[in-house]
């Protein structure tokens, strides 16, 4: 406790309001070398044989980053041959005030075992601890804290035996810290110096991060864009108005536009146009820029051109070409609010997937990369692998941009595979729309059970229901195991009215394991009357009542085609699609998941009214059904949407004779028509409704496995019925309010990289299987393109009629309809089209399923049916 | 950008303690000559003055008195100087007499208050420096002046604070913890006898953890009991050596 202790106390202040802290000194904290016998601690990170293979040292070392080196260099830091390395509390600190994506990762390479990390706390140790002097910078003190700190470990591991060839190595960039260190006494490198002498793993060279020195190198010195505002200048202009803080949204079609968000006051926001290389000034997508708006009589309209950075140019020569903008519209009607960017107040870059553009000279070690996001500018990366990385997706982080640079410069991370294969294509579209996919840490492993793992022999007391647990039958269980489970138990009468509900943790005794398809013969069989069948036919019929009464309130049953592709069993490519089949027992499994998840939502707010994690389905305003009316009245059909009950009721009407489809057409616009459904804190929250399953509340409660809200919502549920106690963030409004805003997010990025992948697998489909025609209906009419579903397969395509080899066809848009008339004929929505469908690989990074129309036949426009191809080679893909 | 980290990976916290360990406590007691008993406490920054006057007969109305035991008055107070923006402190503010009334309630159970029907006892005490924990710092200032004002009770009463960062009970919060957003707990504490004389609690928190943080903030009490009675040991000695002479 406090009194054996001699603490020597210090204050600091700060700010301009005097905060005084105390701050304690302490003689208890260890060095975590093996070598060590004088620390008393418990255990050790830094290993004896602390050997990296260097020509710079040869003997067994520690290394101490400072934070530039740690900030810039963390995909070295990361490399598993880097180990043995002491992070100080003082480069942690200004990590963790600089850069929250860095301070994560090098906080997960501390709690990596293997890597060796440790973390001295070097501010609170008695004799590390500096003050800063007067006149020094806070930099420099933090420089000389680093000193202090590499300086004590040579002197304290001085003492400790066999330790006479252990060296501590100081890597810094910083040649006046450098030099201090020198003159100290210790060993000081550069990072690349020290990386550069690695024997064994000359590719790690590659991953260095360039330094502002060597930007300075390579360049030509001739300042192609203007200078960055400080940031306090750029606060200064932000307080007084003359600046405007937004997001940097550079446009996909056109790399010399770009749009920047600023936010205003509660909803309302304004969006910048901004055009031009010099006036987009470095930024780059996503961004948090500072711009200064133009004089009105410089405002200009967004450019319709589609414009894509060609490549390797030289330097500077196309510049004035670059900042002038063509393909204006000259509307003045559509002038916008233009303006320039004059400073960047946040750098949000991540690592990027893309393809290397090999130089044209050979034996060039700089190249240009090109990344698979169109609204990433190319970045220059110095490699030598530049022969191997050919045809292959890698990942490349940006370093910086200086003014002197047409591209910014960057480091090579990482090699992902070949494009084109499949792996290679769902990690980069994994890693594109930010989903998490890494492996679980040590950490998170070793919170599970060890293996094997039973059931311990708790009393369990077998309760025999009729109502079978739903969970039971949605999980494929095997045989007769026993099943810890959570489960919702009601208790209903012949009308499906819930007289009892019960949440319990529980034990199943599964009794069979069916698929549906199995389920569902086994309800179609007469001849079958065993217990099983006979609960499965009780259920189905409760089912059908519960979901008659949910309808009946205004639930709404919309479709939209789901994919699926059958695999080839040995190379797992996709060999052919279908759209998902629904039977009588998916319905009537959904049905009591759906019970379920909304009578545990009422339970877990009646029980936290503050803290509940719930699921919303907000009305869509009414505008947004303007393509779902105007697709009913082109086929003068009424769909009403007053209510989710009018709409539920209005769909089921509108069928047309002859055209039995047209109803899921329908409905599948309705479901383009819909909101998106959201999580949210019920403390956070009033309105609760949701409108899609008409339920004044609900949640997600039936799939842990699969999803986290519903891990939180198990938690909230145990706490409820007493089995399990809480933690202080589980009740945490503003907490349980960030996770919802995080697991939207989440969910977002899952729903588009889902899309991504369902289109990555339709075109290895169509990749193996040549061209094939197909019928299809037009789903949405555009100004110069059809959209067209293929039912077959629940593929939706563009049909252009522009293109850049080709003449344009007179095209003729009518709004009200939608119609768009090509030559002399008309496209409705909803006309059953025939189409051909290929591949386009033009663009390895950017394939495609191109479609071109083949019925009906308008000269010129029109494709004749190409000879199907019979199905030859195996889906093998090369590049 | 970032806030302040509370609780290190390696387990300390802002200003370097472990989550058990207690700030720097200096005390001492008879700092005031005229009142009956006084004494000048720090906990870390938190700096307190306890005045203690009586037994003496009830002031004011005459109602007050009980006739069974003494009346404890308490007053607390923030000086205009003790928070790092300096405001003027009106008496008797909701805060203020919310203190006032935990401080009475505190000592009504450590005092022997039946040893003196009919009497009163003032205590007032002032914070001269806020650095969290003020209440606290209040009760072991006030302990240490009524026992310097020969008052018997039945223990020293010590308190403490504690609250969760990360999962884990923390105790004697500074400033910065205790705004960090987290539910904090004032236990006042007769170690001895281990009977808590106050809890107080300024947000909700599950019962689940209660126990818990009782735990760690008693474990905290009975420490600082130990340091209070070195400070009056030590008083002690040093008067005696004075009246010896
Ligand atoms: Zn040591």
């Amino acid at each position: 406790m406090l009194k054996s202790k001699t603490f020597v106390k210090k204050t600091r202040s700060g700010g301009v309001m005097k905060i005084v802290r105390e701050h304690y000194l302490r003689d208890d904290i260890w060095c975590g070398s093996e070598f060590c016998v004088e620390c008393k601690h418990d255990s050790t990170v830094l290993q004896k044989e602390a050997v990296i293979e260097s020509d710079l040292c040869s003997s067994p070392h520690y290394i101490i980053p400072d934070t530039n080196v740690v900030l810039h260099q963390i995909d070295i830091l990361e490399d598993p041959l880097i180990k043995n390395v002491i992070v100080l509390q003082t480069v942690l600190q200004e990590i963790r005030h600089r850069s929250a994506p860095v301070y994560k990762r090098i906080k997960d390479v501390i709690h990596t075992a293997a890597k060796h990390f440790y973390t001295f706390t070097n501010e609170h140790h008695r004799e590390t601890f500096i003050e800063r002097e007067q006149g020094e910078s806070a930099n420099d003190r933090n420089d000389r804290a680093i000193r202090t700190a590499a300086q004590w470990y040579s002197e304290h591991l001085k003492k400790a035996p066999d330790a006479q060839d252990l060296k501590i190595i100081l890597l810094t960039n910083d040649k006046a810290n450098k030099q201090k260190a020198e003159e100290c006494g210790l060993s000081a490198y550069k990072c690349e110096e020290y990386i550069k002498s690695l024997i064994a793993n000359p590719e790690l060279v590659d991953r260095l991060a360039l330094s502002s020195d060597d930007i300075n190198e390579i360049t030509t010195g001739k300042v192609l864009f203007p200078e960055h505002l400080p940031l306090s200048r750029i606060q200064a202009g932000i307080k007084s108005g003359s600046l405007l803080q937004g997001t940097f949204r550079a446009s996909r079609d056109n790399y010399l536009e770009a749009t920047v968000f600023i936010q205003g006051d509660g909803e309302d926001s304004t969006e910048v146009l901004i055009q031009g290389l010099q006036n987009l000034n470095r930024a780059v997508h996503q961004d948090v820029v500072a711009m200064e708006l133009l004089p009105r009589e410089a405002w200009a309209s967004p450019s319709s051109l589609v414009l894509l950075d060609e490549g390797p140019k030289a330097d500077s020569e196309n510049l004035e070409e670059e900042n002038v903008v063509r393909g204006r519209l000259p509307d003045n009607a559509l002038l916008k609010p233009t303006g320039k960017v004059v400073g960047i107040i946040k750098r949000n870059w991540r690592p990027f997937c893309g393809m290397l553009s090999q130089s044209h000279i050979k034996e060039a070690t700089r190249h240009l990369f090109t990344p698979a996001d169109r609204r990433i500018p190319r970045i220059r990366v110095e490699t030598r692998q530049a022969a191997t990385l050919a045809g292959q997706r890698i990942m490349v982080a940006i370093d910086g941009w200086p003014k002197h640079s047409r591209y910014p410069n960057g480091h090579f991370v990482k090699a992902l595979g070949n494009a084109g294969d499949k792996e290679t294509e769902t990690e980069v579209l994994l890693l594109e729309h930010d989903v998490p996919h890494q492996a679980f840490s040590q950490l998170v492993l070793s919170f599970l059970p060890k293996m094997p793992w039973a059931i311990t022999e708790e009393v369990i007391r077998p309760v025999h229901l009729y109502t079978l647990c739903c969970n039971a039958m949605v999980r494929t269980l095997s045989g007769s195991f026993h099943r810890l489970a959570f489960s919702c138990i009601w208790e209903v009468n012949q009308d499906a009215e819930i007289l009892h509900t019960r949440f319990t943790k529980s034990v199943i005794n599964s009794k069979a394991s069916l698929t549906y398809a199995e389920a569902q013969m086994r309800i179609d069989d007469s001849n079958m009357n065993d217990d099983i069948t006979k609960s499965l036919r009780g259920l189905n019929r409760l089912a059908k009542i519960l979901k008659k009464k949910r309808i009946e309130k205004g639930a709404l049953t919309l479709s939209s085609p789901e994919v699926r592709f059958h695999m080839d069993s040995e190379t797992h490519d996709p060999v052919d699609l279908q759209t998902k089949e629904l039977k009588e027992t998916n319905s009537m499994v959904e049905e009591f998941m759906l019970l379920a998840n909304i009578s545990v939502a009422q339970k877990i707010y009646d029980e936290f009214s503050e803290c509940a994690l719930l699921r919303k389905h907000p009305a869509p305003p009414l505008s947004n059904y303007d393509i779902l009316n105007k697709a009913a009245k082109s086929r003068d059909v009424v769909v009403q949407m007053d209510s989710a009950k009018a709409l539920a009721d209005s769909l089921d009407r509108a069928q047309i004779k002859d055209f039995p489809y047209f109803n899921t057409l329908l409905r599948i616009l309705a479901t383009r028509c819909m909101m998106q459904a959201v999580y949210f804190c019920s403390g956070m929250d009033s309105d609760f409704h949701h409108y899609g399953l008409a339920s004044p509340i609900y949640t997600h409660f039936t799939s842990p496995i699969r999803r986290y809200a519903d891990i939180i919502v198990h938690r909230l549920l145990a706490v409820a019925i007493g089995a399990d106690c809480t933690d202080p963030d589980l009740l945490d409004k503003h907490k349980r309010s960030a996770l919802c805003n995080n697991l939207n997010y989440r969910h977002k990025m899952a729903q588009y990289a889902q899309r991504a992948s369902v289109a990555l697998h339709t075109q290895l489909f169509f990749k193996s299987r040549g061209v094939l025609n197909e019928e299809g209906f037009i789903l949405f009419v555009r100004k110069n393109a059809i959209i067209v579903l293929i039912p077959k397969f629940g593929l939706e395509g563009t049909v252009f009629f522009e293109s850049k080899d080709k003449i344009t066809p007179p095209l003729t848009f009518n709004e009200e309809g939608p119609t768009l008339t090509v030559q002399n004929h008309t496209f409705h929505l909803f006309d059953r089209v025939k189409v051909t469908i290929s591949l386009d690989s033009s663009n390895i990074q950017h394939q495609k399923i191109r479609m071109s129309i083949i019925e009906p036949v308008i000269p010129g426009v029109s494709v004749d049916p190409p000879e199907m191809e019979p199905q030859t080679k195996k889906a093998r893909l090369n590049p | 950008m970032a806030g302040l980290e509370l609780l290190s990976d390696q387990g300390y916290r802002l200003d370097g303690r472990k989550p058990s360990e207690l700030r720097k406590v200096q005390a001492r007691m008879g700092v005031f000559t005229q009142a009956d008993g006084s004494a000048y406490i720090e906990q870390g920054n938190t700096k307190a003055l306890a005045v203690v006057y009586g037994p003496h007969e009830v002031r004011g109305s005459r109602s007050k008195a009980l006739h069974d035991r003494a009346v404890i008055n308490c007053q607390y107070s923030m000086a205009t100087f003790s928070t790092a923006e300096r405001k003027r402190r009106p008496h008797g503010d909701r805060k203020s007499s919310e203190m006032s009334l935990h401080l009475k309630q505190t000592f009504e159970a450590a005092v022997l208050t039946s040893l003196y029907p009919r009497s009163q006892i003032d205590i007032f005490v002032k914070i001269l420096q806020s650095d969290g924990g003020n209440y606290s710092a209040c009760v072991n200032a006030a302990t240490l002046a009524v026992i310097d004002a020969g008052i018997p009770m039945r223990d020293y009463v010590c308190a403490c604070s504690a609250g969760f960062v990360e999962n884990t009970a923390v105790v004697d919060l500074c400033h910065a913890e205790e705004s960090g957003g987290g539910t904090v707990m004032s236990l006042a504490l007769l170690p001895r006898g281990g009977q808590v004389a106050l809890v107080q609690m300024d947000a909700r928190l599950h019962q689940d953890h209660l126990d818990a943080l009782m735990e760690a903030a008693m474990t905290a009490c009975r420490s600082l009991g130990q340091v209070l009675d070195g400070v009056v040991r030590q008083h002690l000695q040093e008067v005696s050596v004075l009246t010896a002479e």
